[in-house]
């Protein structure tokens, strides 16, 4: 799109771009400087004047971080439960959005307004009778207690009913309808193959939101062998001998890689999905 | 109510699939199975809890011991308790550093970026929501390193002759890492939501201003800022809520004692919450917590709504 409005002078686009490229100084800094004190001796985070420059004490640092937590355990445990929740919210969210779109049955908009609804019940207030429910069943500890109460969501639903009834034609589902395709076949072989935009962003949002999350795996997992990525970082933090920066940055940085080289790769999927997301809520 | 909003793009399928009644009632029931897990779900980890958190407020109990009704006094309780609106207040404090200069920081970049060249505004799109994407722990660690005794946000102080701050005691310096923290995780997201309402506005509208003889000045405040009130209004509103729930920043910030218990400069409400229930075994208390942290949601959710209807002169309900 054109730029807006009347041509700024040359005295104010100059100003313009010197906040914007202070915006992005500072969105960057802490990336570039978490790596600089992860590649650097111990004590570089408290220097004066500080430390800017990238040095060649990562891998000792990384393997000190390593000795005190099980880091790769960690980053495996985070990938499971995020992918194992990925994928389930994937299929189930799809299958009741396409049914909210392109079904008719009784009770229908009542019940897709209930499914609105609770987008805007914080998380907060179920916490404890879920923790209590997972003691009965014994998931405490387990994946299952992160995983199973995760695997379908309100977003998730909204989000690819809207993407559906837009983008999927009456006239395909008639189609495949008259060719004698069953209801979920024709799920899989028309309707996925043209919401696939909407299943990336849906995906990578799910992903990211799982990987991140430390409220409801701090309440649950109580074995370090379980912790995901999150907990074993806090964990570093917690274990006190006058804070070992070097050893806790280079194991931030590295488990904030992966999902930074993901984002940067699916970047223009991340961004369709936070826009258009905000103009239709 | 909610049956009378409609429905525009299913209509054609609707009125085509009701030729055979046998047909109809399958794929009603096929549509019944597409969306069950949804409901079954949030029966069980959602609608229930929910229940079960007002009931478990009006009683004492440990996880243990049988529960015993208390009526109110948990409400009494916490009410009562100084620290709990220690937290309240702290959360409040926290939430307005946070929020306020940061929707306007996200305002003025999506309006610079707005008005840049379209190349800039692709990347400058991709690094400002950078931070986003990092998760609460790691932003809390690095910002912990920035904020540590010796470490950068000092020296910065130093370089401007202001006195250093102990950022993880000071009453304030802790509100002000905090907020930080979360400023800087999410300025970019809010920036790239105002840029993409910025896109919406049509073009015209701005020539016919200009036309009209409106300033750049003038144009901001007579078409930008009210044809993006929805925006405004949704934004505020996440960050509001959002802000609400503070729990991870000040929990992992403070909290590297090992004792599980987070300073006082620091405790928002959640984390009282947290403290209440998985460190003293309060769930009674804990619960009415909770209830309380709801109704304060909805209070500051509806004069949020409120106070937006009034700003603006009361068009319309915008995107909300």
């Amino acid at each position: 799109m054109r730029s807006i409005g009347d041509q700024p002078g040359l005295l104010s686009k100059t100003g313009y771009y010197i906040f914007l490229g202070l915006g992005a100084f500072i969105s960057i800094f802490p990336f570039y400087w978490m790596f600089v004190i992860g590649s650097n001796p111990r004590g570089a985070a408290s220097k004066i004047p500080p430390t800017i420059t990238i040095s060649d004490q990562f891998l000792p640092n990384f393997t000190r971080a390593t000795g005190m937590m099980d880091f790769w355990t960690a980053l495996g445990n985070s990938m499971f439960v995020s992918s194992a929740v990925t994928i389930s919210v994937l299929f189930f969210c799809s299958l009741a959005g396409y049914a909210f779109a392109k079904y008719d049955f009784p009770f229908k908009h009542f019940l897709f307004f209930f499914v609105l609804c609770t987008l805007f019940v914080p998380q907060q207030l179920s916490i404890l009778p879920t923790y209590v429910i997972m003691t009965k069943l014994e998931w405490i500890n387990s994946f299952k207690a992160l995983i199973v109460p995760a695997m379908v969501n309100a977003f998730g639903i909204f989000w690819m009913r809207q993407y559906i009834a837009t983008s999927v034609h009456a006239e395909l589902l008639e189609a495949g309808r008259i060719d004698g395709a069953g209801h979920l076949r024709i799920f899989t072989t028309v309707v996925v193959p043209i919401i696939t935009p909407a299943l990336a962003t849906l995906g990578i949002f799910t992903f990211m939101n799982i990987w991140n999350d430390f409220f409801w795996p701090l309440v649950v997992l109580k074995e370090r062998s379980n912790y995901t990525i999150q907990i074993a970082l806090q964990q570093l933090f917690t274990t006190r001998d006058g804070l070992d920066y070097g050893m806790i940055m280079s194991a931030t940085f590295m488990a904030t890689l992966p999902l930074l080289l993901v984002f940067l790769g699916f970047s223009r999927w991340f961004i369709a999905g936070l826009t258009s997301g905000a103009v239709k809520s | 109510m909610p049956q009378s909003q409609p429905a525009a793009p299913t209509r054609g399928a609707a009125v085509r699939k009701q030729g055979w009644l046998t047909e109809r009632r399958r794929s009603s029931l096929t549509a019944y199975l597409f969306i069950s897990p949804f409901f079954l779900l949030f029966a069980i980890f959602g609608l229930y809890p929910i229940l079960f958190t007002f009931y478990l407020s009006f009683y004492k109990w440990d996880a243990l011991s049988p529960m015993s009704f208390v009526g109110f006094q948990n409400y009494r309780f916490v009410t009562e308790d100084p620290l709990f609106w220690t937290s309240f207040t702290n959360t409040l404090l926290i939430s307005a550093m946070g929020t306020i200069p940061q929707l306007i920081l996200a305002l003025l970049l999506a309006v610079f970026l707005n008005s840049s060249i379209t190349k800039f505004k692709k990347t400058l799109r991709v690094l400002y929501f950078m931070p986003n994407i990092t998760s609460i722990v790691a932003v809390t660690l690095v910002f912990s390193a920035l904020f540590s005794n010796g470490g950068m946000a000092n020296w910065l102080l130093a370089q401007l002759g202001i006195d250093p701050m102990a950022w993880n005691s000071d009453w304030w310096g802790v509100k002000i890492a905090i907020a930080t923290m979360v400023m800087w995780r999410w300025t970019g997201y809010n920036t790239i939501i105002y840029l993409s309402g910025l896109q919406s506005i049509p073009t015209d509208l701005y020539e016919a201003a200009r036309i009209d003889g409106a300033g750049r000045f003038q144009q901001l405040l007579s078409i930008t800022l009210p044809l993006l009130r929805p925006f405004i209004v949704f934004t505020v509103l996440m960050s509001t809520i959002g802000s609400l729930q503070l729990f991870t920043e000040p929990f992992v910030f403070l909290g590297q004692g090992g004792t599980s218990s987070t300073r006082e400069e620091g405790l928002t409400m959640v984390v009282y919450l947290y403290t209440e229930a998985f460190g003293n075994s309060f769930f009674g208390t804990a619960s009415a917590t909770a209830v309380l942290l709801l109704l304060f949601t909805i209070i500051f959710s509806m004069f949020n709504i409120w106070a937006s209807r009034r700003m603006s002169g009361d068009t319309d309900g915008g995107a909300l």
